[in-house]
């Protein structure tokens, strides 16, 4: 079905309309204000469901572009959009993680909710352009047209340091993109099209890519975010409002691992085979030196946030790993640590709105009042640690089986990295939960409420059925990625 | 060529000289202000853009002057910018009870020059249009002559741009008197057989003097303290089509005068230019004034523009050609914006009187947010497309300066981008100042439109404005 695309990516846009029309007639109220968020959310699960008919139509038999749409624009450029197997489950994510995002926000946005929810549906439209572009400009029109509603949504409804947070992540990531423009430009200039399939085929001479390939890393490694450039993270997380830091970690990040999987990698084939051993120093770097970092924190968000980047090692290393292990391996990391640490934002988001610190030391002993939040946050943590049923494990396990053939260091290094994120993951858990009730503060606390598991029990359920039957995500996946792993196989044996 | 084949191409200035002498016969005699008044003027203003368009094409007066597509593109912005300053300025003044008929008189003189300096095929005619271009803007900057800034900015504007004047004609006698003639045909030939020393040095100081029309680093000190203290809505006029007028003289002497010495003039273009953008960058980070930040931000935009005129042939000027478009787009609605907005009486001009302006005057917060988006060049704002353009071009001329000041440039925009982003901060996240006035219909409506220009209707008007410009780049080069 033609229009499918632009109809999924565009929806939410149409729920603005909506927004603004119904703050217009029924002026800026409480009444509005609850409307909207019903308005979003309904916007959100329609997307959601459009996401889900595309899924279904996918063929997955088929490695290239499907629901290509394609419209001629000026001075050159086009309006083309298309899904292969790389994309296809990132739109899914994305569609899937909204509604939640909106449901999280549901009592905990207590100001300028019209705006709020604005922001989130424009950004459900960045977002999914980026993953359906198929044209340079237009990716890059999506890919930074995000930092706006990102901006404003730390900015106004962030934390006590909001500002700082948000001018950090806005200019951190300008500052990569810009240099993108720049080898995007170039490679119009010299190629003679900005369409995304033509580049793949098209072979740019070696000293080239390696100019490119360096442009197009310095806006990927930002936003995975790879160390050293990875600071902007843990201020933009602290900061941001619960939905915020599970769009940011869920959502926002992948276009990272995404850029390199539908750029550097196709199109600079030469250049990534040249700079493998830097990019898997930096990832085995990331994995070792922020699980470290992690396991010092007393902020319970900054430490998710450090084992995020720790996880984004594993996906930048699966990347560059140049077998199809490491691309499947990197895919389903990136699905299920969106959903596992959007899920652990969800689950700190929690115990936040109830108490309005996030500090690991106020805690403790919240076995004793909340089971089945306890329940739910053992669930993730295990996720995240990787523990084999959950989905946190096959993506580990097959981004080190990919590393493995290529560097057994790297391996080596990452693998400890396992470790170290139960060292980690279990020591806070440790700490929040078990033992008695020491802060008299949290006498009261309260177990989740219908809202919260009903938030939850998806990503619950995701979880486990990624984790114990995930050809769900190679089936889709396989055909695009032998085409990639093909590609690049010949392009640096030629 | 007869007098009337000739007087038929210049027809656009012709209705703008006799109008104005009329209207300034009609003023003196009204001695007031009346609506009927002010619409003639724009009306006049907007037949000459209909005739720039309906008229023919060709060089008149032995090549003195070129109605080309380059020049029509040109005219027709600049006049209906000159309109548009002519309505906010009537507006403005209306509201202080200080309307002067010599107002909108002042602005089709200015008008007037800018469209000759459009066409100008030779020195004299550029250097008459440059004068007379300028004369009527040092006397708009100090229009309010109560005020003690406005005269300090119509006094500086006048003694640097004399200054400036001064040394365009010292450059253009070096090249009359190396090339042996003051028409850009015979200056191009003459400049294609030998690259004399002595015409290169005239040049430099012809350029000299352009830079400083333009505003264009080192030559740029006299904005911020213009732009400050010049009437908000001179100011938004000053700001867009003399830039444009300006850029087009560059475009003119370069892509007419001296199409074969790129290679030398390109040096100093790329060194003025990226001076330019960086200067713009890191001086608008101290600023608190927001006309003086917009004096900056102009600087760096020049800078863009210069750059797309440094890359030279068609490419470079197609990028200049829709960059001043867009620019011009951006910079009217933004003043525009800015005087829509008082508080108790008084203009807000700082980035604090902007806190928490989302929550007073929603409308016009978010107009100002798209041209601060659109200035810092984010994606899908317009700002966008004119850097797209003048990258791509400098990226694509394979020269390996060119390519580094591409890059450079764009790193500079980043710089930049802070003080646009902390203009957003203080209109979204900062608590309010307390209420603030009505704003004034006409700004307003000038500022919606511009912001709706500068996204979404942007990206349906590049696919007409694309080949209008690139039309317009073609025609130089055929003096």
């Amino acid at each position: 079905m033609t229009g499918l695309l632009s109809l999924t990516t565009f929806a939410p846009l149409a729920g603005v309309a909506v927004l603004l029309a119904v703050r217009a007639i029924r002026g800026d109220n409480a009444a509005t204000d609850n409307l909207a968020k019903w308005i979003t959310l309904a916007t959100t699960l329609v997307t959601f469901a459009l996401s889900i008919v595309m899924v279904a139509q996918f063929d997955a038999a088929n490695p290239g572009f499907q629901f290509v749409e394609d419209f001629a624009w000026f001075a050159g450029l086009h309006y083309r959009m298309g899904v292969d197997g790389i994309s296809i489950l990132f739109v899914l994510l994305t569609a899937f993680l909204l509604p939640i995002c909106i449901l999280a926000s549901w009592t905990s946005i207590d100001k300028r909710i019209v705006e709020y929810m604005i922001c989130f549906l424009v950004l459900e439209t960045l977002v999914i352009g980026v993953f359906c572009a198929l044209d340079l400009i237009l990716f890059y029109l999506f890919f930074e047209g995000g930092l706006v509603p990102m901006f404003l949504i730390i900015g106004i409804w962030g934390g006590k340091r909001r500002v700082y947070a948000a001018y950090k992540f806005f200019l951190y990531t300008l500052l990569g993109s810009v240099l993108m423009l720049a080898a995007i430009l170039a490679m119009i200039t010299i190629a003679g099209t900005s369409s995304i399939p033509e580049l793949m085929a098209f072979k740019f001479a070696p000293w080239l890519q390696t100019w490119l390939w360096l442009a197009f890393f310095a806006s990927f490694a930002v936003k995975m975010p790879m160390w050293p450039v990875h600071t902007w993270l843990p201020d933009a997380h602290v900061e941001a409002p619960t939905a915020g830091s599970v769009i940011l970690a869920g959502i926002l990040l992948k276009m990272g691992g995404y850029g390199f999987m539908r750029f550097s990698l196709p199109m600079f084939p030469n250049a990534s085979e040249m700079f493998q051993p830097l990019v898997f120093t930096m990832s085995a770097i990331a994995i070792v030196y922020t699980s470290l970092v992690a396991f010092r924190q007393t902020d319970i968000k900054k430490l998710i946030a450090y084992s995020s980047v720790a996880h984004m090692g594993f996906v930048t290393m699966g990347i560059f790993s140049g077998n199809a292990a490491g691309e499947q391996g990197a895919i389903f990391q990136m699905l299920s640590h969106g959903v596992i640490s959007g899920a652990l934002f969800l689950c700190v988001g929690v115990v936040y709105d109830r108490m309005h610190t996030r500090e690991i030391a106020f805690y403790g002993g919240l076995t004793n009042r909340m089971p089945w939040y306890a329940a739910t946050f053992l669930l993730f943590t295990m996720g995240n640690v990787g523990l084999p049923g959950t989905s946190g494990f096959v993506g580990e396990i097959l981004t080190m089986t990919g590393v493995y053939q290529v560097s057994t260091w790297t391996a080596l290094f990452a693998a400890s990295g396992v470790i170290l994120s139960a060292m980690y993951a279990l020591t806070l858990y440790r700490r929040v939960m078990f033992g008695e009730i020491v802060n008299p503060e949290l006498k009261t606390i309260t177990d989740l409420d219908k809202r919260e598991i009903l938030i939850f029990a998806p990503l619950i359920i995701s979880t486990l059925v990624l984790g114990i039957y995930p050809n769900f995500v190679f089936d889709l996946t396989a055909s695009s990625v032998d085409a990639l792993v093909g590609a690049w196989r010949a392009a640096v044996a030629g | 060529m007869t007098l009337s084949a000739n007087l038929s191409l210049i027809l656009p200035e012709v209705i703008l000289a006799v109008s104005a002498l009329a209207l300034l016969v009609w003023g003196a005699f009204q001695g007031r202000v009346t609506a009927a008044f002010t619409l003639a003027s724009v009306a006049a203003l907007i037949a000459a853009a209909v005739a720039a368009v309906m008229g023919p094409h060709g060089h008149a007066f032995n090549g003195v002057y070129s109605a080309d597509a380059a020049a029509t593109y040109a005219k027709v912005a600049i006049f209906f910018s000159s309109a548009v300053g002519i309505v906010l300025g009537d507006r403005w003044l209306a509201q202080r009870n200080d309307q002067k008929f010599e107002y909108a008189v002042l602005v089709i003189l200015a008008a007037l020059g800018m469209g000759v300096t459009a066409s100008a095929g030779d020195l004299i005619s550029l250097y008459i249009g440059v004068e007379l271009q300028s004369l009527a803007l040092y006397v708009l900057a100090a229009f309010r002559r109560d005020d003690a800034k406005a005269s300090e900015a119509g006094l500086k504007y006048f003694v640097l741009g004399a200054l400036s004047s001064g040394l365009l004609l010292y450059g253009s006698s070096l090249i009359y008197g190396f090339a042996g003639s003051t028409r850009f045909a015979d200056i191009a030939a003459a400049a294609h057989d030998a690259h004399g020393v002595g015409l290169l040095f005239g040049l430099v100081f012809l350029i000299c003097g352009l830079a400083f029309k333009v505003s264009a680093a080192p030559f740029h000190m006299w904005t911020p303290d213009v732009y400050e203290g010049a009437p908000t809505p001179v100011v938004g006029f000053f700001a867009a089509a003399p830039k444009l007028a300006a850029m087009m003289m560059f475009a003119r002497v370069l892509g007419d005068a001296f199409p074969d010495s790129v290679a030398q003039w390109r040096q100093v273009l790329v060194i003025a230019a990226l001076i330019s953008v960086f200067v713009g960058a890191f001086a608008g980070l101290a600023q608190t004034n927001l006309k003086r930040l917009w004096a900056y931000s102009s600087i760096a935009n020049v800078g863009y523009a210069l750059l797309g005129v440094a890359t030279g042939g068609e490419a470079g000027l197609h990028a200049m050609l829709v960059f001043m478009i867009l620019y011009m787009v951006d910079v009217t609605g933004f003043f525009a914006c800015l005087q829509a907005l008082s508080r108790d009486g008084k203009p807000m001009e700082t980035i604090e009187d902007m806190a928490g302006l989302i929550k007073e005057r929603p409308g016009i917060a978010l107009a100002m947010t798209a041209f601060s988006l659109s200035a810092l060049g984010l994606p899908p704002f317009s700002g966008f497309w004119s850097k797209f353009y003048v990258f791509k071009a400098a990226l694509g001329t394979g020269d390996v300066m060119m390519q580094w000041a591409a890059v450079l440039g764009l790193v500079g925009s980043v710089v930049g981008a802070f003080y646009y982003l902390r203009l957003i901060k203080s209109i979204w996240f900062d608590a309010s100042k307390g209420a603030v006035d009505a704003p004034a219909p006409a700004a307003r409506a000038v500022g919606f439109a511009a912001a709706l220009f500068a996204f979404p209707v942007v990206l349906v008007a590049l696919i007409w404005l694309d080949p209008a410009a690139k039309a317009a780049a073609a025609a130089f080069g055929h003096a």
